[in-house]
């Protein structure tokens, strides 16, 4: 039997490439040359530049000292505010949903705001509460809290809005049946609604984390990028090309690129497992 | 009494949804609230089941006041139109879910999903997800969800009302054979008067906020309460001074019985098993109707007896309601 199977496979294999219309093939086609001239390629000649040092070249960039505190500060950053941001975007979701509240559309729009702002101007806000001078009386400037904050700050929509819609197309039903089933509202929320929010929860995420990882004009104002204290691997990067060191530049690149889809196809596991479980 | 209904009162806004219904259903009957839509029946059921809560008046189930109790406590099955599946679960944990938030030990967890799904006929579809079942599947495993928790009354809201006319016949006839082998008190929400006769132990007809009428199918049809009951739960036509139904009119295609309307047969349909005829009757001053001649009047025969008649367009035929007809005075100047 496995054997007349395989022989159809081998058949209808080649066969696939006819099934596409001329239309479909014409737009797969544009879509894949678009994303390699735009994504594949740099990404690709990032990996080259980053490999002409070298494995050991590779290694010793990334170890640096300096270069590894930034790593494991831009990591722990932006973990940590994506976790901030799984629990208040969720919840800042929810109650725009399902709370009716004087000045809701307002929230609406300013959700908003930290991801339509230019990041450098996301900056300028940073300093003038959390700065030198803050009106607070909160000191952050030139410490790692600055670093925390602009993420939080250029990250907090991402969750929101991918969770919010999900949260809209929930039946009523649905949880009213649960609860004259004798489900607690926790235990609505935890079994019923959460696993239906956990796909765009995780998307959320990976935007969030993906973003952070990569922050630049929203920080380098308030930051200070003081070694070993306040400095991001994109500052980094920048400090290595300009003292003309592209690979070493690269390295770091690549780095990022690693834990960043590490990071992606790790929450696409969870998304996957969690909605089915329940 | 399972449930009692006494003096309860509903308003969104101005719209008045419920206006002091008073309503006994007794235990172990398959009740149908039937109704035009927006006529209060779906707002009765979910305040029974204290999804919604009355503005005034009290419920009882099974002898305790429900009024302020939560929908968690009042132990009610409830069954939705669009089946409210638990989408990201397999069928047998959606049945499952209500034994588990009462913490019931696993075997017995087990044991009874395994009897519930025998009872719907799903029990080879366990495993998969609600989204891969039918709609009429999806249905029998919300019922056996709301079933699984052994709830003292069984609450339905147009359970068949999402499905297409053929699974929703046969799955009115299975909910009623299901009905005869667990018992367990079922009120369910209907606009189809048909379904309801079918299914029912006894229809409550509730209109525009209020019950119109309660009575067992035969009451309703033989003896409707009303004008409304009356048109509601069949089709209606008018006979000179009364309103009856279209089969309970006698055709002669001769002149016999006194006080018979005289007409010319206008239309004449055939559908299936029966024929369906318009007739024109005379232009008399004892028809009434002021202006553009009396109104058609509709008559439902069976083939055979049409056949029988030799009716065809243009036939002169004289009618009269037939005898034990159940009929109510027309209304003056429609």
């Amino acid at each position: 039997m496995s054997t007349v199977a395989e022989s159809r496979r081998g058949i209808a294999l080649p066969a696939l490439g006819h099934d596409l219309t001329r239309a479909s093939g014409i737009g797969l086609g544009l879509a894949m040359t678009w994303f390699s001239l735009l994504v594949l390629i740099p990404l690709a000649a990032v990996m080259v530049t980053a490999s002409t040092t070298g494995w050991s070249g590779f290694w010793s960039v990334v170890t640096n000292d300096q270069t590894a505190a930034a790593i494991r500060l831009t990591v722990t950053a932006a973990a940590g505010v994506t976790l901030f941001n799984v629990v208040t975007g969720t919840a800042i979701a929810w109650v725009l949903v399902r709370d009716r509240f004087p000045g809701k559309w307002l929230l609406e729009v300013v959700i908003d705001v930290p991801f339509a702002l230019p990041t450098i101007v996301a900056g300028l806000v940073l300093v003038s509460l959390y700065g030198v001078d803050s009106p607070l009386g909160l000191h952050w400037a030139n410490t790692s809290m600055s670093v925390w904050l602009a993420f939080a700050f250029v990250t907090l929509p991402f969750v929101v809005r991918m969770v919010q819609p999900v949260l809209d197309e929930l039946e009523a039903d649905v949880e009213e049946a649960a609860a004259s089933l004798g489900a607690s509202r926790f235990t609505v929320f935890r079994r019923i609604v959460l696993p239906s929010l956990v796909p765009a929860i995780a998307a959320g995420a990976a935007l969030s984390f993906a973003r952070a990882m990569g922050e630049y004009g929203s920080l380098v104002l308030l930051s200070g990028n003081l070694p070993f204290e306040s400095e991001v691997t994109s500052v980094r990067i920048l400090s290595a090309i300009e003292n003309d060191n592209r690979a070493g530049a690269a390295a770091i690149a690549s780095l990022l690129l690693l834990i960043s889809l590490l990071v992606i196809v790790a929450l696409d596991i969870i998304q996957r497992r969690v909605a089915r479980r329940g | 009494m399972s449930i009692e209904v006494s003096g309860v009162n509903k308003k969104y806004g101005d719209f008045v949804a419920l206006e002091n219904i008073d309503l006994t259903l007794p235990t172990g009957q398959l009740t149908a609230l039937l109704g035009p839509s927006g006529g209060g029946k779906t707002t009765l059921l979910r305040i029974i089941a204290g999804l919604e809560e009355a503005d005034s008046g009290r419920v009882v189930i099974e002898g305790t006041d429900a009024t302020r109790l939560p929908v968690q406590k009042r132990n009610v099955g409830f069954v939705f139109q669009h089946y409210a599946a638990f989408k990201h679960m397999s069928v047998a944990r959606n049945v499952a879910f209500g034994l588990e938030i009462r913490k019931t030990p696993k075997a017995e967890v087990r044991r009874r999903v395994g009897e519930l799904l025998e009872l719907v006929h799903l029990s080879q579809f366990a495993d998969r997800l609600p989204s891969q079942l039918s709609g009429g599947q999806r249905q029998r495993m919300a019922l056996a969800r709301a079933l699984a928790v052994e709830p003292s009354v069984l609450l339905l809201d147009e359970p068949f009302g999402a499905l297409d006319a053929k699974v929703r016949k046969e799955l009115r006839d299975w909910l009623r054979r299901l009905h005869d082998e667990v018992h367990v008190t079922t009120v369910f929400v209907t606009h189809d008067q048909e379904e309801a006769m079918e299914v029912a132990d006894e229809i409550v007809v509730v209109n525009q906020g209020r019950v119109e009428q309660v009575g067992t199918p035969d009451q309703l049809y033989d003896e409707p309460a009303n004008d409304f009951v009356m048109g509601f739960l069949g089709e209606v036509t008018r006979l000179g001074p009364v309103r009856l139904r279209p089969h309970d009119i006698e055709v002669a295609v001769t002149p016999g019985s006194a006080g018979a309307l005289e007409g010319t047969v206008t239309r004449l349909l055939r559908v299936g098993f029966e024929v369906r005829l318009t007739v024109q009757p005379d232009a008399s001053p004892t028809a009434g109707g002021n202006g553009g001649g009396p109104e058609p009047v509709s008559v439902v025969l069976s083939r055979a007896h049409a056949r029988s008649l030799d009716l065809e367009l243009g036939s002169r035929v004289w009618l009269t309601p037939a005898v034990g007809a159940a009929t109510v005075p027309a209304m003056v100047a429609v």
